[in-house]
């Protein structure tokens, strides 16, 4: 018999009430700004506009204050309020080599064309707490240097140059990727579709499968071939305009990861590649999808498929948080009926098994 | 009639400006110019979202790789000129003045007087970042030194 009941609204109003409440805070305490969090607190942005895979700086500090910081909540409010926008198409590919460089960093080579630019990083920072910030101290104004204005090339260019690097696959085998945002996902999944999943990813889940990788379940000995975050212009083809129209500008992180090399009888040995691409300023997620990325590849490259990061299912199944925590989180829902039966079963068994007990001592008599 | 071809490099030029425009300052360029044009909406201001593609190892296939919210609208003036926008983020109001400035522009006399007294300016300010931001970033390159090795 299914019964029905209800209960809860007035427990559900207040709770939400409290909520808003403890989200604010003490009112003596100024309200936090949409501005300052974008300003003050922008890598947390990146990660919500990242994860959310929605790119809008003002929605992702609301989505962060609205969740109290908390991350993968914003990360859902973000995602939720995509679906109630129309579709207006898709961008032209951006060209990362066209990027405004912010920073740019290999690994591989210390005197590439364009040179080592560090920008804004937590790099060589000694990682100790400066008291100072807990006052308003004033940050020095930016050294300046006269900009190279020679354009920067790719790592990967030159050494694709010389037949050391795989080349990247080729856009005419398939110049329409598939969209996981409007199609079911499938296994196995092409290339294309998994970089979809891999982008929106949980970054704690991504850094953790690459991490696997670098400890030696399924080793693929990789270099930051090129690391470089900076802004890159979106364009969209229009019916109403015979140019693509120009949208903007938005900031993304790119990671050439380069790996040990592949050959076979038919082909001299070369190197093999990772590639991550993220919303904002994201080296560590980048970093962290290029290594699964690569992982992800051993079937392509014929590798044995010996650990967890190079099974496509079990990655890419588990990478988004938004789908993860709402299957954990349902488990605080009302299960009582469910439970119900689950106890009468186990009080059922426990009875037939006390019974057989009883059967087999009066036996043994 | 359709337009040509330096007629459309300057069109596309133009809205690429525009598009990046910060809005308070476009805005105000806007009041500046003293036009006040009766128009109607074609379409929107409507925001909604654009896939953005990138490409396998930065040159290779396409993949999609996440959304950006953008906002377009179109414009019709009284003498039958229409305008279009795009834009990345929420801003309706932006995008429907540069709809109408993208009709207006449709006249060569008002492309010119926009593009000295609003596009200009506006290049001008978002070049200015560009430069700032370009000059930041070239104070952290790297000089690479090489040490006195112990030979003699």
């Amino acid at each position: 018999m299914y019964v029905a009941v209800k209960g809860g609204e007035a427990a559900i109003d207040n709770a939400h009430r409290l909520l808003a409440d403890r989200r604010r805070g003490n009112r003596e305490v100024a309200d936090l700004g949409l501005d300052q969090i974008m300003e003050q607190l922008s890598l947390a942005v990146d990660r919500v506009m990242s994860e959310g895979a929605l790119y809008d700086r003002e929605l992702a500090a609301l989505a962060i204050k609205q969740a109290r910081g908390d991350l993968i909540e914003a990360i859902f409010l973000a995602r939720a309020y995509r679906t109630t926008l129309p579709r207006f198409g898709y961008t032209q590919p951006v060209d990362t080599g066209r990027m405004q460089v912010e920073r740019r960093i290999s690994a591989c080579f210390k005197d590439l064309p364009g040179g080592q630019l560090l920008g804004p990083t937590f790099d060589y920072t000694h990682r100790l707490l400066d008291p100072a910030l807990a006052g308003d101290a004033a940050p020095e104004t930016p050294e300046v240097r006269e900009p190279d204005t020679a354009p920067m090339m790719r790592v990967s260019d030159f050494l694709g140059q010389e037949g050391l690097l795989e080349p990247a696959p080729d856009a005419a085998d398939k110049p329409v990727p598939d969209d996981i945002a409007r199609n079911p996902m499938s296994y196995p999944m092409d290339r294309d579709a998994r970089l979809q999943a891999l982008a929106r990813g949980d970054e704690g889940f991504l850094l953790s499968m690459g991490y696997s990788t670098q400890r030696g379940y399924a080793r693929s000995h990789p270099f930051a071939g090129e690391i470089r975050i900076g802004e890159v212009e979106l364009e969209i083809a229009v019916p109403e305009l015979e140019f693509a129209a120009p949208l903007g500008r938005i900031q993304v992180t790119e990671c050439q990861m380069v790996n040990q090399f592949q050959g076979s009888a038919k082909a001299p040995p070369q190197f093999t590649r990772g590639y991550g691409l993220v919303f904002g300023q994201a080296e560590r997620k980048a970093m962290a999808m290029a290594l699964v990325d690569r992982a992800l590849r051993a079937t392509e490259l014929g590798e044995d498929l010996t650990a967890p990061a190079q099974d496509e299912e079990f990655v890419i199944a588990h990478s988004d948080n938004v789908q993860a925590t709402g299957f954990v989180e349902h488990l605080k829902l009302p299960h009582y009926v469910d439970f119900q039966s689950e106890l009468n079963l186990v009080r059922r068994m426990r009875a037939e098994a006390e019974v057989r007990d009883e059967t087999r001592q009066e036996a043994a008599e | 009639m359709s337009i040509t071809e330096p007629d459309q490099q300057s069109r596309r030029d133009r809205m690429a400006v525009l598009a990046r425009a910060e809005g308070r300052q476009l805005r105000e360029l806007w009041s500046g110019l003293g036009i006040d044009p009766a128009f109607e909406m074609v379409r929107g201001p409507e925001t909604g979202l654009a896939t953005v593609r990138g490409r396998i190892s930065g040159d290779g296939a396409p993949f999609n790789f996440g959304d950006v919210t953008v906002t377009r609208a179109s414009v019709r003036l009284q003498d039958g000129a229409i305008g279009h926008a795009y834009r990345l983020g929420r801003d309706q109001g932006a995008a429907r003045l540069c709809a109408v400035i993208d009709a207006l522009s449709r006249d060569a006399a008002t492309a010119a007087t926009i593009a000295s007294q609003v596009v200009e300016p506006l290049r001008e300010t978002l070049a200015a970042r560009d430069r700032q931001r370009q000059a930041e970033t070239a104070a952290t390159k790297v000089d690479f030194f090489t040490l006195v090795r112990g030979e003699d």
